[in-house]
Order: structure tokens, then sequence, then C-alpha cells
């Protein structure tokens, strides 16, 4: 393309073709602009891709700035490439980037081959849910009704209202972050560290008889570390679950706060939500949370988006020789043959699958919902989810504790 | 700078090339994600080569620390420095102890060959593999470009090294060591490129093995495969076939070598459903 050296790289002087649109007004299609209103268009742009979800900071667009400056003015493709290099910050982000650069600067260069878009045409209606923010969104569970148990494969996108937590709730919360005390399970690491007894540190003891001005000195003795398992929580967010979601989801914040902990909500898409579980305040907690998850009391996908998690997240290393939960009733639209080897390869890849079932706990139950029935040969614990008693177990077991036989949920 | 890497056997796309040219221009890393086998790890190489400074590899692994990225002290010889010093019967104890602790005695690792190497290329290999502060340590000597070390002060590269970080998004790494990286992502390429890959990579194989290889790990990719196949397994494959003395690949030759590119039992059984022969013969004429 250019020299290393820049020579011909047009260095800093970008022409000042007065040619640029009004810099706020974002969508009509326009030429990549030179200066002097260059840089308010490109922080128009940037400004417009933080509004579409990328995170763009400042510090991000300061280097996009110094970037354009390096290149051949007016050069779409150059723009295109330098945004992408620096405004994005992970492989989710260039799906956005994609579509508002096409917005923003009109019709993307034909050249160049997309990012392998989401599997299907997505629907963008997002439906606010109930009354008011704000309002008596919390009772929200007794309106739905229980044949929302159908799952559906069909997508529809809302998002979920949030309300203030009530004192009920957050002794709940409580109650459960006490819970996830437990020291939990763990796997011996790479790592070393100074120990009474074990093998002979070298770095330690020679320092020590360096102090000592070369007089041999005590051995000192290191040993491996251990290291918490990772948890990981994939909890179902869809319709036939509703009644039960804001209890689950209050568990895996109570479970994010430890390190070491990953959350998914699953539902027609998968979402990873482990940031915006991590706030430590319950309330902006779920916000963030509920702003961030789209097919809120939608279907069930269970057996694709497990596939999708292990794809993208699990067999990388996110589930090997960790915890994982799925907090789901099982019930399943797709081919639950799917789900069966979905688990299957999850159960060779982690240390212990829990699946928490929050219809277990009825009277008569049975595993019969399809998906279910394939799940459980690869699942390791098997335990309700239905009440906090039943939570506060399931933290327990999380945390390495056999599972009860049976009847043990009302001790807890 | 493309017609420099691609000099060295590989071969890039517009928006690689600006990553480079740019990392060069702004002395940031290049950040790059992608699946296995698609060449990140190539990239320092090549760009080693194409710079015609030394690569400094750092192998990320979990419990990974400074002693053993940064530097270290060689204590065994620091301790026979002591003792022949006190054969000597040297008594200047200051001075004794301001050699202890000379340049000579440090242990360059690799991030302080780094710096000290002018220039130089830095790979730092699966970052996503070590430990958070790990990563909030390297942060902090990406940005500056120096260290502090306590007995002998600050050292600080005359020309910050090209730094190339690689990630197999096996978790998520931390924002703030991204937002100081050029980030770019690696796709699987198309045929015509992968196809160019292969013939600059393997030169000997004949051309219409390559092509036919290609398609085939095309084919593949498209399929639903637990792990598909990078331009690594391509090359491996084509390569394979050649040491079998093929110059052309039929449908039963390829599903007896098919395990040098795919690795799962499930993989192997799907693509031995498929029509190989028909993706053949749609590449045959």
């Amino acid at each position: 393309m250019r020299g290393v050296d820049g020579t011909g790289s047009g260095g800093a002087g970008r022409r000042t073709d007065g040619e640029h649109g009004r810099p706020d007004r974002a969508p009509q299609p326009r030429d990549v602009p030179t200066r002097p209103g260059a840089d308010a268009a490109l922080l128009g742009f940037a400004r417009a891709l933080r509004a579409a979800g990328v995170d763009a900071s400042a510090e991000r667009v300061h280097t996009f700035l110094r970037a354009v400056d390096e290149l051949r003015p007016g050069m779409r493709a150059d723009v295109y490439w330098a945004g992408r290099l620096t405004l994005c910050g992970g492989h989710d982000d260039l799906e956005r980037y994609e579509r508002v650069f096409a917005a923003y600067f009109g019709d993307a260069p034909r050249s160049r081959r997309t990012v392998p878009a989401t599997p299907r045409p997505r629907l963008r209606l997002v439906v606010r849910e109930g009354p008011a923010p704000g309002t008596a969104a919390r009772d929200e569970h007794h309106d739905a009704p229980p044949a929302a148990a159908l799952a559906s494969s069909t997508e529809v996108l809302r998002h979920r209202d949030v309300a203030e937590l009530g004192s009920a709730d957050r002794e709940q919360l409580r109650r459960l972050l006490a819970a996830f005390t437990l020291p939990g399970e763990t796997r011996r690491s790479a790592r070393r560290r100074p120990a009474r007894r074990g093998e002979v540190d070298p770095h330690r003891t020679v320092r020590e008889l360096l102090r000592r001005g070369g007089e041999p000195a005590r051995l000192r003795r290191h040993s491996r570390a251990e290291r918490p398992r990772r948890v990981v929580l994939l909890v179902d967010v869809s319709g036939s679950m509703a009644p039960y979601a804001d209890a689950l989801l209050r568990f895996a914040h109570a479970a994010a706060r430890g390190t070491r902990t990953e959350v998914f909500t699953i539902g027609t898409r998968l979402t990873r939500v482990t940031r915006e579980l991590s706030h430590r305040d319950p309330d902006p907690a779920m916000t963030a949370l509920a702003e961030a998850v789209p097919d809120w009391r939608g279907g069930t996908r269970l057996g694709e988006l497990l596939r999708e998690f292990l794809d993208r997240w699990g067999q990388r290393g996110m589930a090997r020789g960790a915890v994982v939960v799925l907090l789901s009733d099982g019930w399943e639209r797709g081919d639950p043959e799917l789900l069966g080897a979905q688990m299957r390869r999850l159960h060779r890849l982690a240390h212990r699958v829990v699946w928490a079932n929050p219809r277990k706990a009825r009277p008569g139950y049975a595993p019969l919902a399809a998906g279910m029935a394939a799940a459980l040969p690869s699942v390791d614990a098997f335990v309700e989810g239905h009440s906090l008693a039943a939570l506060e177990r399931l933290a327990a077991v999380v945390r390495g504790a056999e599972p009860a036989p049976r009847e043990g949920a009302d001790r807890a | 700078m493309r017609a420099r890497l691609e000099a060295t056997g590989y071969l890039v796309d517009d928006g690689l090339a600006l990553a480079c040219f740019l990392a060069l221009r702004l002395h940031r890393p290049i950040f790059c994600e992608g699946d296995a086998g698609v060449g990140k790890t190539a990239l320092a190489s090549a760009l080693a080569e194409a710079l015609d400074a030394p690569l400094i590899r750092l192998q990320c692994h979990e419990g990974i620390d400074a002693s053993q990225a940064l530097y270290d002290w060689d204590f065994p010889r620091q301790l026979l420095h002591l003792r022949a010093a006190e054969a000597a019967g040297v008594k200047d104890a200051d001075r004794l102890e301001s050699e202890l602790y000379d340049r000579r005695f440090l242990v360059a690792r690799p991030l302080l060959k780094a710096l000290e190497t002018n220039p130089s290329v830095l790979l730092v290999d699966e970052i996503d593999r070590a430990d958070d502060e790990f990563e909030a340590f390297l942060l902090e000597l990406l940005s500056e470009f120096s260290v502090t070390i306590p007995e002998l002060g600050t050292l600080r590269a005359e020309v910050p090294p090209v730094v190339v970080l690689t990630s197999n998004r096996t978790r998520e790494v931390h924002d703030a060591l991204k937002r100081r990286c050029l980030y770019h992502w690696f796709d699987h390429p198309g045929f015509a490129r992968e196809l160019a890959i292969v013939r600059r990579r393997l030169p000997g194989v004949s051309a219409r093995l390559a092509e036919q290889v290609t398609a085939l790990v095309q084919a593949l990719r498209s399929q639903d495969l637990l792990k598909p196949p990078g331009v690594a397994e391509t090359i491996d494959w084509a390569q394979a076939l050649d040491a079998l003395g093929a110059t052309e690949v039929d449908a039963e030759l390829a599903v007896a070598t098919l395990g040098s590119v795919l690795k799962y039992r499930e993989d192997a059984e799907r693509a031995r459903g498929l029509d190989l022969a028909a993706v053949l013969a749609a590449r045959g004429a």
C-alpha cells in the first residue's frame, strides 16, 4: 500500500476541500469528509457509534482522529479501517460498526466481505412491556399466565421493565449472598505460592542467602496455589421461566459478586451479562441487565443457544474445568437431540454440570419435557430452583456441596 | 507496507495492511483476535521479517509473572561474584553492593529484551491465557514503553517495539488494555485469497491439488463444525497429500487424510456424510 516510512502517505496535512455535511444530523449519506469540518463529522460518527452500543470512549476517538490524520485524506476505505481498528473493541462491535458506517457515510464499499452476520434477520421491534417504567411492575409474575409455559421458537424481542427492589427482595439477595460465601471448588493453578512445605523455592532461597551475605540460610519452599473454579451461569429468561426470572437473576447477581463467575441469559439469543451484573448495588445491576437482554420472555432455543455458547465461549476455555449451572425448565421447542448432543459436549468440557429446574419441586414431577429428558444424562447434579431455600441450596451445590438426596429443601 | 509483508510470503488484506501501517506510525500495539489458525501469530513473524527486526516472543500462560516476562536477577552469578569478592578480600561494602545489582546480573526476559532491542517486534501470544494481574502489568508497560527496576532506575525504549498481541478469546481481555491497541479481527479468507496463501506457502504442491484442497476446506468451513479448520489446517492438509505423492485428490483420498484438517470425531463423521466428490466435481473443470 505504502512505504513504512510513510513517504507519500499524505502525512499530517489533510486537504481542505470544503464539502462537509452538518455533523449532527446523522443518516444522510455523504462523502467521507475532509477538513475543516472533518473532525466534527468524525466526532459525529463516533457519537452515532456510541448510540449504537459501541463503547467508543474519548481515548479511542482521539486515537481514531490521529489515525485518520496519518492516512490519505478523504479515502473512504481508509477511514473505514481506521475507525474499525481504533473504535471497535471486540467482535461484537464489528457488526454494529458496519451498520453505523454504512448509515453515516453511505453504503459500504463492495470489495469487502462482511462480518459473519447473525444467523437470521433480526426483528428490530422492541416492545416495552407492562406499565410505565418504575411503577408497579414488580408483581409482573402474577399476571404471567402459566400458559406461557409453552416454549415457542418465534423470536419476540422485548426488554424487561425493572422496578426498585423492595426490602423483601433485598433481604433475599442478602441471604443469597451469604449462601455464596462458601469457598467454592478449587483447582490447582500453575502459580506457586510460598508455603511451609513443598518444593524448594530457588528464588527466595538464594535471595535469602544474598541477604545474609552468602551464609547458608534456611531453605524456602513453595507449592502450587489453589484457585477457585470458574462458575458459569446460564439463565433461561424465556416466557416459560417468567415466574422465576426475578429470583433467578438476583441469584445470578449474588453469584456474580464472587470472582470468576460468568453469567449468560438464554432465550431466543445468547447474551453475556457478566459486565452488567458486576455492579455491586443490585438496582443499577438489574437496570443494566434489563437494558442488555433483548429477548425477555420470548421463546426458547435451548439447544441452539447452548451450541452458540459452546462455540463462542465454552470450548475456547470458559467452560473448561468450570462449574456450569443451567437455570432452566428444559422446555425446548427445537430438536431435543441437538440439546442432548450439546449437553454431552458441555459435560466433556466442564468440571461439573448443575441443572436447576424450578419445576422439579412440583409434586409428581418427572423430567418429561423432551429437552430435559435429553439433557439429564449429562447432568451431574439436578436440583430445584423454585424458592429462596432451594436457591440457597443451589448456591451450596455450586460451591461443592453434595445435592441433598430428597426433601432436604426445607432445611437450608 | 503491504508489498513488504507480501514479500515475506504473508498475504494481507487492506485492513491488516492499514493496521500494520498505523501500528508503526502511532506506536500502538495490534490486538489480533480470530479463530485458531488464521495467521495471527504468523503476522508477527512476517512483520519482523518485513522490518528486518528480531522477533521476540512472549508466550503467555496461567501464572506468568514479572520474573518470567520482564526481568530477573541472576542470583547464582550474584552469589559467585560475592564469593569471589570475599576471597579477594574486598572490604568496600557499598561498592560491592552496587556491583551486585549491576546490569550484567540482570537477566532480560522477553519484555525487557524487546525494550532494549531497537528495532524489534514483540509478540505477546495468547494474552487471554495469562491472569488479570499480568494484563494490568502489561498495560503499564505498553503505554509507556518503559520499566522501572528499583535497583537500576527506569529503562526506556528509544524506539518503541512493534507489538502484536493475540487472543483466542478464551476470556474477555480487559477493556483498559484493548483501548490502547488497534483491534483487528481475523476472518477466514475467501477462496481466492486462501488459494493464494497455500500456493505461496507451498510452492512445491501441484496447482490442481492446492485448488482442490482449498475448495474442500472452504466447503467444510461452511458446514456446522465444532472446530472449523483454519488456514493452517489447509496448509497441513495440502502438505500431507503432497507427502503422499498426490497431485490431485479424490473423495476417497480426502476421507483417508481427513485427520489433518478435522480434529473432532463428530466433525470427521459429519464430513464423511458430505458429498466430497460433488465439491471436487464443482471445482473439477
